[in-house]
């Protein structure tokens, strides 16, 4: 998946010189945390974040009028050297540079102009999808040997019950030689497939096999 | 004259079946229709016949082509692609003879208890064929086809213009009619069930509060595996009572899955037989309390249909009519009678011995993360 599928295109942006009190009411108003700041290119030029307004703001405990510091140009506080990101950039790098960077918002450029932003929440929001957990199903861990075919010999199995998958993920186990797949099924019931996959040798983690009477 | 209450009751209603060995059975609406009647508490005045709803009121919430491809499926003649895109013909929901037929009256069935207490013929309405939670719009999903309870929530709305409170106890996230009101402030749902973390649907979560104008009156609590009765009663308690004094609603609409029995094969929350015994005495007390009587209840899930399903289920009923405090022996013919068909030894007790099952290890952590996600689900209204 790219970058370009889950961004928001309409960018909420201000220029280098409007004032920390306009930043403040656009982020409140749009309930956003990020502004990416352009020129007259719409090239990223800066970014101010919640934090950077809230170090800005006066202390509550200060009761001093201040009006005037609000008219501050945000250019004296916003963060120069952003980091930016491409539409065809993956989600998954992109995850990596969040991780990396500690960051909390990504504008996204094309030839120099922005084109798009993309935030941790709507990461996250794009790996539950990718988990399947959105949609009803049940959940299945089973733990498999390191070895080539081992997911189609799984998979095959909840095949021949007649039930869809959402979606499968292959997490690396403790030791090297086995894997975890967690499989989202689309069924209310999955004591045959674990019952299949258990005659077939296989650990079901979950659901718990005590759970399963006959 | 005004009955107390009133079963709706056809063998009509066991011909939702999907298949020999699907784990949704209605023979436990005849196994606890037949108990009752050993026991001689109920009586055929207090019986209803179930009508079978129409298309326009199976519109009131399905998408026209879903009700179009289920009477078509019904007849063998929807192919396996576009049943796919519906939800049927699938492990879960698997195609059979007259399947919109079977599913359209489960849902008059609902409606016949709806009408029979909104028009005040009497307190209370049971109808254990309904309660198929997981139907959606525009597709099947989870044992269910159409869904009785949105479909009569919605006709209650419309035709009695009441505030309609729906408390779901089953195991399972009471995901069709949660959607299916979620932007709407007029029905507030409430579904206590097993964590979606693994179990279907999966959804079910506490932050699922509603959107929109609806936003607020979606509560869900998620409990824990092994929860067990004390913890499980709490989250009932405290929240069933805390949810009815902010709504105030008209009417009380209760979905009576008993899958959270530890003899249940699909789900693993470790109850027995108390919350069966509790949960119609609290919905009775504040149908009593807030809505003048009124009370409707439905059945829903349950897949131990000869140990558990009988027993809990009559307990509604014997709550709806004033009976509850029957304990000691099952009567001596019912056993004798089903014994026979039955996969497992029948019970021979109303409750369930301690003993049914070992200790469970980590009771007391799972107690206090069950605590803190009922406090979490009704931080909103305990600003107020």
């Amino acid at each position: 998946m790219i970058i370009e599928e889950i961004m928001k295109k309409n960018v909420i942006t201000l220029a280098p010189n409007d004032t920390i009190a306009t930043a403040i009411k656009l982020m409140d108003e749009n309930k956003i945390r990020h502004i990416p700041i352009v020129d007259v290119n719409q090239h990223v030029i800066g970014l101010i974040s919640d934090r950077d307004l809230r170090d800005a703001k006066p202390s509550i405990l200060d009761f001093t009028n201040h009006d005037k510091k609000l008219d501050t140009k945000i250019k004296e506080i916003m963060v120069r050297n952003v980091i930016t990101g491409h539409p065809l950039d993956f989600v998954e790098e992109v995850s990596a540079i969040f991780y990396e960077n500690r960051i909390g918002c990504l504008p996204i450029e094309s030839n120099g102009k922005l084109v798009g932003i993309i935030t941790e929440t709507d990461l996250l929001h794009t790996f539950v999808q990718l988990t399947g957990a959105n949609q009803p199903g049940t959940q299945l861990e089973v733990k498999v040997p390191n070895r080539t075919g081992t997911l189609a010999d799984v998979i095959n199995v909840i095949k021949e019950h007649n039930v869809n998958i959402h979606s499968v993920l292959v997490y690396p186990d403790k030791d090297s030689q086995y894997k975890i797949l967690v499989l989202r099924v689309q069924t209310m019931n999955p004591n045959k497939i674990v019952e299949h996959l258990t005659n077939e040798g296989y650990a079901v983690m979950w659901p718990h096999s005590s759970g399963i009477r006959s | 004259m005004t009955n107390e209450a009133v079963f709706v009751y056809s063998d009509q209603l066991l011909k939702y079946r999907f298949s020999q060995d699907h784990p949704f059975n209605q023979t436990r609406v005849m196994l606890t229709y037949d108990l009752l009647k050993s026991l001689n508490l109920l009586n055929d005045s207090s019986l209803l016949s179930p009508r079978i709803a129409t298309d326009e009121e199976l519109e009131l919430v399905h998408d026209p082509r879903f009700i179009e491809a289920v009477k078509l499926a019904g007849e063998g003649k929807l192919s396996e692609d576009r049943a796919q895109g519906f939800g049927i013909g699938t492990e879960d929901t698997p195609v059979f003879p007259g399947m919109h037929e079977a599913s359209a009256l489960l849902v008059g069935a609902t409606l016949s208890a709806v009408d029979h207490v909104m028009s005040g013929k009497s307190n209370h309405a049971l109808n254990l064929g309904g309660g198929l939670h997981h139907g959606f719009r525009g597709k099947a999903s989870g044992f269910c086809v159409y869904n009785d309870s949105s479909v009569a929530i919605r006709y209650m709305q419309q035709k009695y213009n009441v505030r309609v409170l729906y408390v779901d106890t089953d195991a399972h996230h009471g995901d069709g009619v949660q959607w299916t009101f979620y932007d709407d402030p007029n029905v507030c749902t409430l579904s206590i069930h097993e964590t979606g973390r693994y179990l279907f649907p999966g959804t079910g979560n506490v932050n699922e509060r509603g959107s929109g104008k609806g936003y607020g009156y979606t509560f869900n609590i998620p409990l824990d595996a092994f929860t067990e009765d004390d913890s499980w009663l709490h989250a009932y308690r405290t929240s069933f009572k805390e949810i009815t004094e902010y709504f105030k609603p008209d009417v009380i609409f209760t979905q009576n899955g008993v899958d959270s029995h530890y003899y249940d094969p699909l789900t693993h929350l470790s109850a027995t037989m108390r919350i069966y015994r509790e949960i119609p005495k609290l919905a009775h007390e504040l149908a009593h309390q807030y809505c003048d009587g009124r009370w409707i209840a439905v059945g829903g899930g349950g897949y131990d249909i000869w140990r558990v399903v009988p027993r809990a289920w009559s307990l509604i009923w014997l709550e709806m009519i004033g009976k509850s405090d029957i304990s000691g022996e099952l009567p001596k013919d019912w056993i004798n009678r089903w014994q026979p068909k039955a996969k497992f030894a029948l019970p021979s007790y109303w409750d369930d011995e301690p003993t049914i099952y070992p200790p469970i290890p980590r009771k007391a952590e799972i107690e206090e993360k069950n605590a803190l996600t009922v406090t979490k689900a009704l931080y909103p209204i305990r600003q107020k």
